[in-house]
């Protein structure tokens, strides 16, 4: 079938599976638009407000399907704005595909009106980008890009198509869609001495990360943790890996992370890491970081073992097959007097709770635990509220919790939210603040025309909370610009929008609007007036240790 | 701090060097000398890169390298396993007071003179990079004019090749 670039692409990505696209259309894409226009009924385009709404929608989508976002823009602008959500998508190892038109190759390098070298651009955060200079290269190299994005350590894949190869004709034959690469187990050898060492454990400790969602290792980790009684841990993107309520699991760990999680990390022996990476919000002063432990790592991807914290024992290998292999080479043993430490962190933490009655900000993420289904996708922005949401949130299934933990992108979550509510086909929430909505609040007009299903609760405390927090700490109070005191009226800007919504500084109104809220067709902003004096407790001071934990507060 | 050479086969294409030296710039691996050339087939070329670091640093610069998709093979060389060498071109002041001392090294390393105006003298060598290295040294003696050198290039000893090399 002779086809052009434009429709090759489209019918490229229909045949492997991509039914719901994001972007935002410009001059040097206006022949993949054609086409999108022509296959409307195979292929769902929605039109963000924004191209970066556009990346996170479509990461939002991966993020909660699992399967490869597909965003797509124009050149230049189109292009760049995409860079943000992209560096987001990287960070996460979230599979994505970002499509971008450019001028026609003859024109490449000659300053064109809205050319962007992309390619040079996006490429310190994508797995791999390419430029495709000519139409027959173009159906397999989107083949190669979506096999890319979805194997080993998954992540965003660029591709540039200049104007001309978008029009010009070739053959094209449909193909099946590509599978990600066949996951291999880790070197027996390695299973044997991490075996060896968790058998010898006195004080062992599982802590995953978003590695273990992306491999579907959950069972296979909570076997394990079952027979060798151990206590579970994540990181932040970990979040929704294993319900929230499992006896074994202690919370998140790091910079704001449940103190009987970080605790017992600390206080281990051995602490058996599944698709994590020990980043510096984790770890804190490295060189006081778990003193006492061995770390077995196990990784798909190899460069992050020993990359920040030396293992004893690194395993590259998928974490789902390695798990299965080293399983029946762990002894079943029962460890009391672990468990009692354990559960004595446990009483300790529930000491330093936050159990005020009036409208706090744990308050009302416990009030928005009553209203979550079992499938619903919980996005946040960055800063307070996603600690908070992080740290209270009661998430029932993986997949479930979309936040930017390693770039930490204010402005991540509406579009986030549109994807998550597109990916899981029901409504879902936002948790944000007042500052990070305010950054892409753009998105609204999409959700609004598209008539999606968001609940948006914003902590509105007037303030960059998170800033503040260590402007308190550690800067002597010298709140510079981090006082918004803007004059927002967040219910008359939703309905500006064509939303609605409710402002309320009660848990009773909490409660009430959620409900409102659950029950409204399209998005619904909720307004919720919190202090602008709360803290995100306990909290590591950056470069501490365990040593330095602030649990509290004083006036 | 040990010195690693590492023989790197990439797939020839446009931008590859780019996304090697991008990486190597933006996690801040050190690099001595790289080369790039092609291969005996077109399919491929051939880098080598030299670098200085403890073990660990060497280990995380092929895990990074190996994450690169255009990253066919990687094959640490050492002395042991192969011959390494390199070529430099080095242009000394023509100096009567000087001329001999430079003529009697230039035999001595079994360098080349390959150009020799009234002012000046190009010499060339191909050796190892210690070797080179040694050489240069000698000619600080004198007066050199400028240098330029091409970075080690490296094979490995005996039938194997770089091309059947998976060491994941």
């Amino acid at each position: 079938m002779l086809l052009s670039g434009a429709d090759i692409l489209v019918k490229t990505l229909i045949e492997q599976g991509c039914d719901t696209v994001f972007g935002y259309p410009g001059g040097q894409i206006l022949n993949v638009y054609d086409s999108l226009y022509t296959h409307q009924n195979e292929i769902n385009h929605i039109l963000t407000a924004h191209e970066q709404g556009a990346t996170h929608a479509a990461d939002g989508y991966a993020r909660t399907t699992g399967k490869v976002g597909v965003v797509i823009s124009t050149s230049g602008p189109g292009a760049t704005n995409l860079v943000t959500g992209i560096a987001t998508a990287y960070l996460d190892s979230i599979p994505l595909l970002a499509i971008c038109g450019n001028v026609p190759t003859t024109q490449i390098g000659s300053d064109s009106f809205q050319e962007i070298d992309i390619t040079g651009v996006t490429l310190p955060i994508t797995k791999h980008n390419y430029f495709v200079g000519s139409v027959e290269q173009l159906a397999d190299t989107v083949r190669e890009a979506l096999k890319l994005a979805k194997s080993g350590r998954p992540g965003p894949v660029l591709i540039d198509i200049p104007k001309d190869v978008q029009t010009a004709k070739c053959e094209y034959e449909p193909k099946p869609p590509v599978e990600k690469e066949e996951p291999y187990a880790a070197k027996q050898v390695r299973i044997e001495e991490a075996a060896r060492h968790i058998n010898e454990a006195k004080c062992p400790f599982i802590y995953f990360g978003g590695g273990l969602i992306t491999a579907n290792a959950q069972s296979e980790m909570i076997t394990l943790a079952e027979k060798i009684d151990a206590p579970i841990g994540c990181s932040l993107m970990g979040l929704s890996g294993i319900p929230t309520d499992h006896p074994r699991f202690l919370g998140m760990q790091g910079m704001h992370g449940h103190y009987a999680s970080s605790m017992a990390m600390h206080n281990a022996d051995l602490i058996i890491s599944l698709g994590v990476r020990f980043n510096d919000r984790v770890t804190g002063n490295r060189s006081k970081f778990a003193t006492r432990a061995k770390i077995i790592h196990i990784d798909v991807d190899g460069s992050e073992l020993n990359k920040t914290v030396n293992s004893v024992c690194g395993l590259r290998g998928d974490v789902k097959l390695t798990l299965q292999s080293l399983l029946p080479l762990v002894e079943k043993s029962d460890k009391p007097d672990w468990a009692g430490k354990v559960s004595k962190f446990r009483k300790e933490e529930n000491k330093y709770l936050d159990n005020r009655d009036s409208l706090t900000p744990r308050k009302a993420i416990l009030t928005l635990n009553k209203h979550l289904g079992e499938n619903t996708a919980v996005a946040t922005d960055v800063g307070q509220h996603q600690m908070w949401s992080a740290q209270n949130l009661n998430l029932k299934t993986p997949r479930r919790f979309v936040s930017s933990g390693g770039l930490g992108t204010m402005g991540f979550g509406l579009g986030a939210a549109i994807g998550a509510a597109y990916g899981t086909r029901e409504r879902s929430v936002l948790v944000t603040g007042d500052g990070s909505f305010g950054m892409c609040l753009n998105e609204l007009a999409t959700a609004v025309s598209y008539n999606v299903p968001i609940v948006i609760l914003i902590l509105n405390n007037g303030v960059l909370g998170m800033v503040r927090q260590w402007q308190t700490l550690f800067f002597d109070k010298h709140y510079s610009n981090t006082v918004l005191n803007r004059k927002t009226d967040f219910v008359a800007l939703a309905r500006s929008f064509g939303a609605d919504g409710e402002a309320v500084s009660t848990v009773e109104d909490l409660d009430k609007a959620l409900e409102n809220g659950f029950n409204n067709n399209g998005p619904y902003v909720i307004d919720c007036t919190i202090d602008k004096d709360e803290f995100v407790l306990p909290m590591l001071p950056p470069g501490g240790s365990m040593d330095d934990i602030i649990v509290k507060v004083g006036d | 701090m040990n010195k690693y050479t590492l023989a790197v086969l990439v797939k020839n294409q446009f931008g590859v060097l780019n996304r090697v030296t991008s990486m190597f710039r933006r996690r801040q691996f050190n690099i001595n000398a790289l080369t790039v050339s092609e291969t005996e087939t077109s399919e491929f070329s051939r880098i080598t890169v030299v670098f200085g670091g403890e073990e660990n640093y060497k280990q995380q610069l092929i895990n990074q390298l190996y994450k690169l998709p255009d990253v066919y093979s990687i094959k640490e060389i050492t002395s042991d396993n192969s011959v390494s060498c390199e070529l430099l071109l080095i242009k000394m002041q023509n100096d009567p007071s000087t001329r001999e001392d430079i003529n009697t090294a230039t035999k001595a390393f079994g360098a080349e003179t390959v150009d020799y105006s009234k002012n000046s003298i190009m010499l060339r060598l191909s050796d190892t990079s210690a070797r080179i290295d040694d050489f240069i040294n000698l000619m600080r003696e004198y007066e050199i004019l400028e240098i330029c050198r091409t970075g080690s290039v490296s094979l490995e000893k005996g039938s194997t090749t770089i091309r059947h090399t998976i060491n994941l």
